[in-house]
C-alpha cells in the first residue's frame, strides 16, 4: 500500500487515491474544528464566523481584543488561576501516592493484587458523571463540598488511575537486578529508590504526571459538582459561558489551551521516544 | 563443600559455610545463616516482603477508599435510603401498620399523626417531608406545608376545657410538677439558679408518671426535648402544645389509680380533673384533620405514607424505570409520565450511533495509519492524538461555533449555493448535534486500539490470498477483516461506555431531544433536589457500564488499555 505498483489497472488507480481522499476527509473532521477556532479567535467583531474582511485577510479583520479580555476579564482570570492552583496539587498526590503504589504492585507476591488493582483504576472506569454524583452526596456529609481542598483531593482521585497505569507499564521493563545490585552495595531502599529506580522509571512517572495534569486542568463535571462559586476553573467558566453568555472570549481560552495540548503532546512524544531508544528500539 | 569449608575460618556465629556445617552435622532440616530452618527463614522474608509492598500501597488504597470508593458507595446507599418517613412520623407509621388501605384510617392514626406533625412542624422537618413524598404523589408537599400551620389548632378545644377547670393547668410550671423526675427539678433549679451556666440539664421523665400516663409523657418528652434542643429553651418557661393536653385527657379517661409520690398541688389537680374528664367534649382528630385539608381524606395520600414507611426503599428504582409504588402494589407511571425508560433507550441508541459512525471513519484510517510507511504515519498520528489531547470543551466550543446557524458550516454551505439563506440547516440543539460532536470527540478512542491491532496484522496474509486467486474484496473480508475483529471490539466497547456517561457535550450542543441519562442526574441533583431518584439513575447507568467493562476485561484485558502514547 505504501506506493502503486506501475502495473496497477485504472479501477485499482481510482482505488487508490479514491481511498487517500477519503481518509483525507476524515483526517480533515478530525482535525478542522480545531483549527478552525485559531482564525476566528482573532476576529475584530463579536462573531463566531468568519467576516468577509477577514476572508479578504484585511488586517483590520483581525485584533486581539479577545485575548485582551482574557487577560483582563476578572472572571476568566480568576479561572485561570483557580486551575493553576488546583491541577498542579492534584498531580502531586496523584503522582507521589500513584507511584509509590505503583512500585509496590509491581512487586510479586502482593497479597489480593487483582481487587486492589481494580480498585485503583476505577476513577478512571466509572463515568465522569456518576463520579461527580457519588462526591458530591459524600463530600457534603463530610463538609468538603465546595472547598478548595475538596476539588483538590476529587481530581487527584481521577488522575491516580493514568499515573498507576503509565508507570506500572514502565516497571515492567525495569530490571531488578539492579535494585538487588544497590542493596548488595551498601544502599538504603531510600537511596536504592531514589539514586537507581526513579532516574530510570521517571520517563513513565513524567507521562502519568502529565495525563494527571491534563486530567484535572480539563476536568469541568466534577469540578461543577464538587466546587463552588470560589473554585470556578478554565473548563467550568467555559462550560458556563457556552451554555449562558456566549462571547468570543472562549475562543481566545479554547485557543490558548490547544498550546497547552499541543506543548503536553510534545513532551509526551519525547519522552516516549527516550524510553525507546533507551531500549534499544529504533526511534518510531 | 565441606573440604572448602574446613580452611581456616576462625568465624563462629552466623556465617554461611558455619550454616551448611550445622546443617550437615544435624540430620535435622536445612538451616539459614542464623541459625533458624530455612523453611521458616524464607516464610519470613516472604511474609516481609509482602508487607512491605502492601505498605507502598497502602496510603494510596486508604487514599482512593476516602475520595473515591466512599462517594460511590454513599450513592449507592442513597438510591435506596429512605428513612425519612419513619423518622419524621414514627408514631404514624406504628398506627398505620396492619391498616388495609380499604378507608380511611381509624382516629388513633390521626392521633399519632398529630403528634408526630407537631414535634415535626417544631424542629422544621414537615416540608422536607412533603418534599420528599411529592416525588411519589403530588400535592403531598403543599398538603403538608399548609397542615403544619394548623398544627395549633388540633387539641385546641381540650386544653381550652382542662383551663376552664383550673387555670394553673396553662402554666408551664404545673407541667413541670407533673411530668419531670423530681432529680431533674432539683438540678434544673441549680442551674437557674448558678451565675455562669452552660447548657440546661438534659430533660428527665418522671418513671411512675410515664407508666401512669404513656401517651402524655411521651409526647411531653418529645415536647421538652424539641424545646431544649430545637428553641434553646427551657420547659419551664414554655407552655406544652395543644395535642399534649389531649393526650393527657385520653390518659385520664383510661386512668386507673394516680400515681404516687406527686406534690399535693399537682395530685390534686390531677384526681380534679380525673373526676372532670367523663364531663369533657370528647375531640375528633380525625374531623379536625379534614377540617384542615380535605386531602387527608384522600387514601392516595395514606397509600403513599404506608408504602414509603419501610426505612429502605425500592422506590427510586421503580421511578427511574418508569413505575411507581403504591397502595396496591407495583404499576406503571402514567403515560404522560414515562420519560426515564425513552431516556435510557435514547442513550443506548445514540451510544450506538456514535460508535458505529466511529468505526466507519476510523477503520479506513486506522488502516491507512498501519500500512504507510512509519515516518508518514507518526506525522498523520499527530492529526488524531492532537483532538485526543486537546481539552473536551474546546472540542464542544468549535462544534458549536461550526454547528450554528450563523455558523461556519452553514455560512459554506450557502456561499457556496447548496443552500439558500431561508433554510440554513439546524444542526445543533438536537440529537445531530450531539451525535457529530461526540462522534468527533471520541473518535480517537476507536482509531488508537484499531490502529495496534491492524499494525500486528502481517501484510503477507492478505498478499498470500492474493496469490491463491481471491480478489481484492475476498482477501479483505475472508482474511484481514476478521484479523482486525478484535480492535474493532476493544475500540467499540471503550467508545461506548464513554458516550454512555456523557454529561458535558449533550449538555451543550444537546439541546432536548439530545440528551443523555446523565444530564437527567445531574438536572435531578442540582436543579430538582430528588437525590434518591439522582443515585438510582446512576446505580443504573454505572450497573450497565461495568457489565461492559466487564465484558471488555474477557474480551480484551483492562491491561491493554492504551492511552495513545
Amino acid at each position: 500500500m505504501s506506493a502503486l505498483p506501475p502495473y496497477a489497472t485504472t479501477p485499482q488507480k481510482i482505488w487508490f487515491y479514491g481511498f487517500r481522499v477519503i481518509c483525507g476527509l476524515i483526517f480533515f473532521f478530525l482535525i478542522a474544528p480545531i483549527l478552525v477556532i485559531i482564525p476566528l479567535s482573532f476576529n475584530a467583531q463579536d462573531f463566531f464566523t468568519f467576516t468577509p474582511e477577514m476572508l479578504a485577510l484585511d488586517p483590520d479583520g483581525y485584533s486581539l481584543k479577545h485575548y485582551e479580555d482574557f487577560f483582563t476579564n476578572n472572571e476568566w482570570q480568576s479561572a485561570l488561576w483557580n486551575s493553576l492552583k488546583i491541577a498542579p496539587m492534584a498531580t502531586l498526590i496523584a503522582v507521589a501516592l500513584g507511584t509509590l503504589a505503583a512500585i509496590g504492585l509491581s512487586q510479586s507476591h502482593v497479597p489480593f493484587r487483582g481487587a486492589i488493582m481494580a480498585m485503583l483504576i476505577s476513577p478512571m472506569i466509572v463515568p465522569l458523571i456518576i463520579s461527580a454524583a457519588g462526591m458530591y452526596f459524600f463530600y457534603s456529609r463530610i463538609g468538603l463540598q465546595g472547598t478548595y481542598t475538596g476539588v483538590v483531593l476529587a481530581h487527584a482521585a481521577l488522575g491516580i488511575p493514568f499515573v498507576i497505569i503509565t508507570v506500572t507499564a514502565t516497571l515492567v521493563g525495569f530490571d531488578r537486578s539492579l535494585t538487588r545490585a544497590a542493596a548488595n552495595l551498601g544502599a538504603g531502599p531510600v537511596r536504592t529508590f531514589f539514586k537507581v529506580q526513579m532516574p530510570l522509571i521517571l520517563p513513565g512517572v513524567v507521562s502519568g504526571g502529565l495525563f494527571a495534569f491534563i486530567t484535572s486542568f480539563d476536568e469541568v463535571v466534577v469540578v461543577l459538582f464538587v466546587g463552588s462559586a470560589g473554585q470556578t476553573t478554565l473548563p467550568w467558566q467555559m462550560f458556563t459561558g457556552l451554555r449562558e453568555q456566549i462571547s468570543p472570549t472562549i475562543l481566545a481560552a479554547a485557543t490558548i489551551l490547544v498550546s497547552v495540548s499541543i506543548v503536553l503532546l510534545t513532551i509526551l512524544e519525547m519522552l516516549r521516544r527516550r524510553s525507546e531508544r533507551l531500549r534499544g528500539m529504533s526511534p518510531g | 563443600m565441606a573440604e572448602t569449608a574446613a580452611g581456616p575460618d576462625q568465624f563462629t556465629g552466623a556465617t554461611p559455610d558455619n550454616a551448611l556445617r550445622n546443617a550437615e552435622r544435624a540430620d535435622g532440616p536445612m538451616l539459614a545463616a542464623d541459625g533458624t530452618p530455612l523453611k521458616a527463614s524464607l516464610a519470613r522474608s516472604l511474609r516481609r516482603q509482602k508487607i512491605r509492598a502492601f505498605l507502598l500501597v497502602l496510603p494510596l488504597l486508604v487514599f482512593v477508599l476516602v475520595t473515591f470508593i466512599a462517594p460511590i458507595v454513599d450513592m449507592l446507599w442513597r438510591s435506596v435510603e429512605n428513612d425519612i418517613v419513619s423518622e419524621t412520623l414514627p408514631r404514624t407509621v406504628v398506627a398505620l401498620d396492619g391498616w388495609e388501605g380499604e378507608d380511611l384510617p381509624g382516629e388513633e392514626v390521626f392521633v399519632a399523626l398529630a403528634r408526630d406533625m407537631n414535634v415535626a412542624v417544631e424542629r422544621k422537618n414537615h416540608t422536607r417531608l412533603g418534599t420528599r413524598l411529592n416525588y411519589e404523589t403530588t400535592g403531598m408537599s403543599s398538603l403538608f406545608r399548609r397542615s403544619g400551620r394548623g398544627m395549633d389548632e388540633i387539641g385546641e378545644p381540650t386544653m381550652e376545657q382542662f383551663i376552664a377547670l383550673d387555670a394553673a393547668w396553662e402554666e408551664p410550671a404545673t407541667w413541670v410538677a407533673l411530668m419531670a423526675d423530681p432529680d431533674w427539678i432539683e438540678r434544673q433549679a441549680e442551674w437557674a439558679a448558678a451565675e455562669d451556666r452552660g447548657a440546661e440539664p438534659r430533660f428527665r421523665l418522671n418513671g411512675a408518671v410515664e407508666a401512669a400516663l404513656p401517651q402524655t409523657a411521651d409526647i411531653y418528652g418529645a415536647f421538652a426535648r424539641t424545646a431544649q434542643v430545637e428553641d434553646e429553651d427551657s420547659p419551664t418557661e414554655e407552655e406544652p402544645w395543644p395535642v399534649v393536653y389531649q393526650a393527657l385527657a385520653s390518659d385520664l379517661a383510661a386512668l386507673e389509680a394516680l400515681p404516687e409520690d406527686l406534690p399535693a398541688d399537682t395530685a390534686r389537680l390531677l384526681s380534679q380533673a380525673r373526676d372532670a374528664i367523663a364531663g369533657f367534649t370528647p375531640e375528633d382528630v380525625r374531623a379536625a384533620f379534614l377540617d384542615l385539608n380535605e386531602d387527608w381524606g384522600d387514601l392516595e395520600v395514606w397509600g403513599t405514607i404506608e408504602a414509603f414507611s419501610d426505612p429502605l426503599t425500592a422506590g427510586y428504582f421503580l421511578a427511574a424505570a418508569d413505575l411507581q409504588l403504591t397502595p396496591q402494589g407495583i404499576e406503571r407511571q402514567p403515560e404522560d409520565q414515562r420519560i426515564y425508560g425513552t431516556l435510557f433507550l435514547r442513550t443506548l441508541w445514540m451510544s450506538l450511533l456514535i460508535t458505529g459512525s466511529c468505526i466507519l471513519l476510523g477503520y479506513p484510517v486506522a488502516w491507512l495509519l498501519a500500512n504507510l510507511p512509519m515516518r508518514t504515519a507518526n506525522v498523520l498520528m499527530i492529526l488524531v492524538l492532537l483532538p485526543f489531547w486537546t481539552s473536551l470543551l474546546v472540542r464542544t466550543s468549535a462544534w458549536k461555533v461550526l454547528l450554528q446557524q450563523q455558523g461556519v458550516i452553514n455560512d459554506i454551505l450557502v456561499w457556496s449555493g447548496l443552500l439558500s439563506d431561508g433554510n440554513r440547516l439546524v444542526m445543533i440543539n438536537n440529537a445531530t448535534g450531539t451525535i457529530i460532536a461526540m462522534t468527533h470527540i471520541l473518535l480517537p478512542f476507536m482509531i488508537l486500539p484499531l490502529y495496534s491491532v491492524m499494525k500486528t496484522i502481517d501484510p503477507s496474509y492478505l498478499r498470500a490470498a492474493k496469490s491463491l486467486g481471491a480478489t481484492n474484496t475476498t482477501a479483505f473480508w475472508r482474511v484481514y477483516f476478521p484479523l482486525s475483529v478484535p480492535g474493532i471490539g476493544a475500540g467499540s466497547i471503550l467508545v461506548f461506555i464513554l458516550a454512555i456517561g456523557y454529561y458535558i457535550t449533550p449538555e451543550l450542543v444537546g439541546g432536548t431531544k439530545g440528551v443523555f441519562i446523565s444530564n437527567r442526574i445531574a438536572f435531578h441533583i442540582s436543579s430538582s433536589l430528588n437525590w434518591g431518584l439522582a443515585a438510582a439513575l446512576g446505580t443504573i447507568l454505572l450497573a450497565v457500564v461495568l457489565l461492559l467493562y466487564w465484558l471488555y476485561d474477557r474480551l480484551v484485558g483492562i491491561d491493554n488499555v492504551k492511552l495513545g502514547g
